[in-house]
């Protein structure tokens, strides 16, 4: 029986709250603001000795995944967490972690990359990060940054998969808000999660094992067969997590979260907070009769480009909302644009699309933007023509 | 053992290698471009040379000097350094130095053709 607290939580503590519950063998981190607030929390948690985890405090980010993979491969269940530019000290062992098929956890709070230099909200970090090899789940909430991050340990860890796993949240917006967060009893997440138990690990020691030995054009190619086959599977654990958590404790979560999608004819998709907004604005507009619904994603690495497209199949037009750039892409357009249109085309799917960039640094998304969206895509389905492929919204021009 | 030429569903994960030691079974010292070459008849058996290389390349049986591990040595000339013993003219190279010293793999290969 779950008992749940409600606590007015930062969304980084939610997730501090969701790694004490855990209790995981191993923590590498470094800090980076506006992810510090969890590491900073967690070492009190390991400091007043709630947790019994090894907190290692290194000197760079690119040491934090180092130690973490280490710690991986021996066999330990491991979590970090980072932004901005400690996600982009850690790309070659993103890679590594990956590759070498370890469940890792890492909380991402969501943060511009320089330069200039920012230290506010946008999805450039973990964008940036998409092709690692991770699984990358978006949460809208402090309250969903804390489900999916329990939910993340069960994801990554299952046999089929073997993948790390990515928990973004809005830096400052989601990450330094304070909302109401129910917290479950610390014995229902540690029966949730279980325990880990690798099938391979270095401190195995009747049962040796080389790690990230030499692997060349004999066998590399076969070895990222896997990890993509891998990757194939994730949308399935995925969803089945989602609904053993949601017997659990109440809250079911699946790969988006459709909002007056039932009838809609036109459809916004965005990721994490922005959702909210979107939400808002959605809920007015339909008062006045406008078709319109929200997609709000969760989960988009492994992309799951057949549910969209299903979910997509009575729409005229979509805008999807980006916040950040593809730099070189087609326009300049936002990689979730371009991985929705990429599934949409796949499917011979003829809806008309149509790409925001928003938000950039931390840029506030006022609900005026979203019903400019909104009338443009309305605009869109009455005439059959997208004047602009991607479109700016809150930008001086 | 891995099975030769595994499938991507055959192959172990993550491209681990399950058994300890297995690198005795190939041929790993194919990248060499310098070759150590010993002279039998100053040895000393101090081992020296065992103790330092890097790759388990120098053979001893029963405390002594055997040979060379060449599908293993790496030609990284560490022994050669290390040796402490001195040689006036070496059996192979003819050449005042040390018992180990080290030669261009490629004269080496022509030497054993002709
Ligand atoms: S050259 Fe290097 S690898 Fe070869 S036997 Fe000497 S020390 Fe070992
Ligand atoms: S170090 Fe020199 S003398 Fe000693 S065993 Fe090796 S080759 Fe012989």
């Amino acid at each position: 029986m779950v008992v749940s607290t409600k606590m007015a939580l930062e969304g980084a503590h939610a997730s501090a709250q969701a790694m004490r519950q855990i209790n995981p063998d191993v923590v590498a981190a470094y800090p980076i603001t506006p992810q510090t607030a969890i590491v900073q929390t967690f070492s009190q948690y390991v400091a007043d000795g709630e947790v019994d985890t090894e907190f290692i405090a290194v000197e760079s980010e690119h040491a934090a995944m180092s130690a973490c993979i280490g710690a991986a491969a021996a066999g330990g269940r491991v979590m970090t967490a980072t932004a901005a530019n400690g996600l982009a000290l850690m790309w070659e062992e993103l890679y590594i972690a990956a590759s070498l098929r370890l469940p890792i956890v890492m909380s991402v709070v969501n943060r511009a990359l320089s330069a200039p230099l920012n230290i506010h909200c946008d999805h450039s970090d973990s964008m940036g990060a998409r092709d690692a090899g991770w699984i990358q789940l978006y949460s809208e909430t402090g309250q969903e940054a804390y489900d999916n991050t329990i939910q993340a340990v069960r994801i990554a860890e299952h046999p089929d998969l073997l993948l790390p796993v990515m928990v973004m949240q809005d830096g400052f917006i989601t990450g330094h808000a304070v909302e109401l967060v129910e917290v479950a009893d610390d014995a229902s997440v540690k029966e949730f999660i279980g325990t880990y138990t690798p099938k391979y690990s270095l401190l195995d020691i009747d049962h040796p094992v080389t790690f990230g030995a030499w692997d060349l054009w004999d066998y590399y190619f076969e070895h990222k067969r896997q990890q993509t086959d891998a990757m194939s599977k994730a949308m399935k654990v995925i969803v089945d997590v989602g609904k053993e958590f949601g017997q659990v404790f109440g809250r079911t979560y699946g790969i988006f979260d459709a909002y007056a999608m039932d009838d809609a004819e036109l459809a916004i998709i965005v990721l994490s907070s922005t959702a909210g907004t979107a939400r808002t604005v959605i809920r007015e507009l339909r008062k006045k009769g406008l078709k319109i619904g929200l997609l709000k994603l969760r989960v988009f690495r492994p992309f799951p480009a057949q549910e969209l497209v299903a979910a997509l199949k009575d729409v005229k037009a979509v805008a999807v909302l980006d916040r950040s750039i593809s730099f070189g892409a087609m326009e300049g357009a936002g990689p979730l644009f371009l991985e929705v249109c990429a599934a949409l085309f796949a499917a011979g799917a003829t809806q008309k699309v149509v790409n925001y960039i928003y938000g950039l640094g931390g840029r506030d998304v006022l609900p005026e933007y979203i019903e400019r969206v909104a009338s443009d895509l309305q605009e869109i389905a009455d005439t059959g023509k997208v004047k602009s492929l991607v479109n700016y919204l809150g930008l001086r021009e | 053992m891995a099975k030769e030429n595994a499938t991507w569903r055959e192959a172990n994960i993550a491209g681990l290698v399950l058994e300890p030691g297995c690198t005795a079974e190939y041929n790993t010292g194919t990248w060499r471009v310098l070759r150590p070459v010993h002279d039998m008849s100053k040895c000393t058996h101090c081992l020296i040379c065992w103790v330092y290389c890097p790759d388990s390349a120098i053979v001893v049986e029963n405390g002594r000097w055997v040979r060379f591990d060449y599908d293993h040595c790496k030609g990284c000339g560490i022994c050669a350094n290390e040796c402490p013993v001195k040689v006036d003219a070496h059996e192979y190279t003819g050449k005042a130095g040390k018992v180990i010293q080290m030669v261009e793999e490629k004269s080496w290969e022509k030497e054993e053709k002709c």
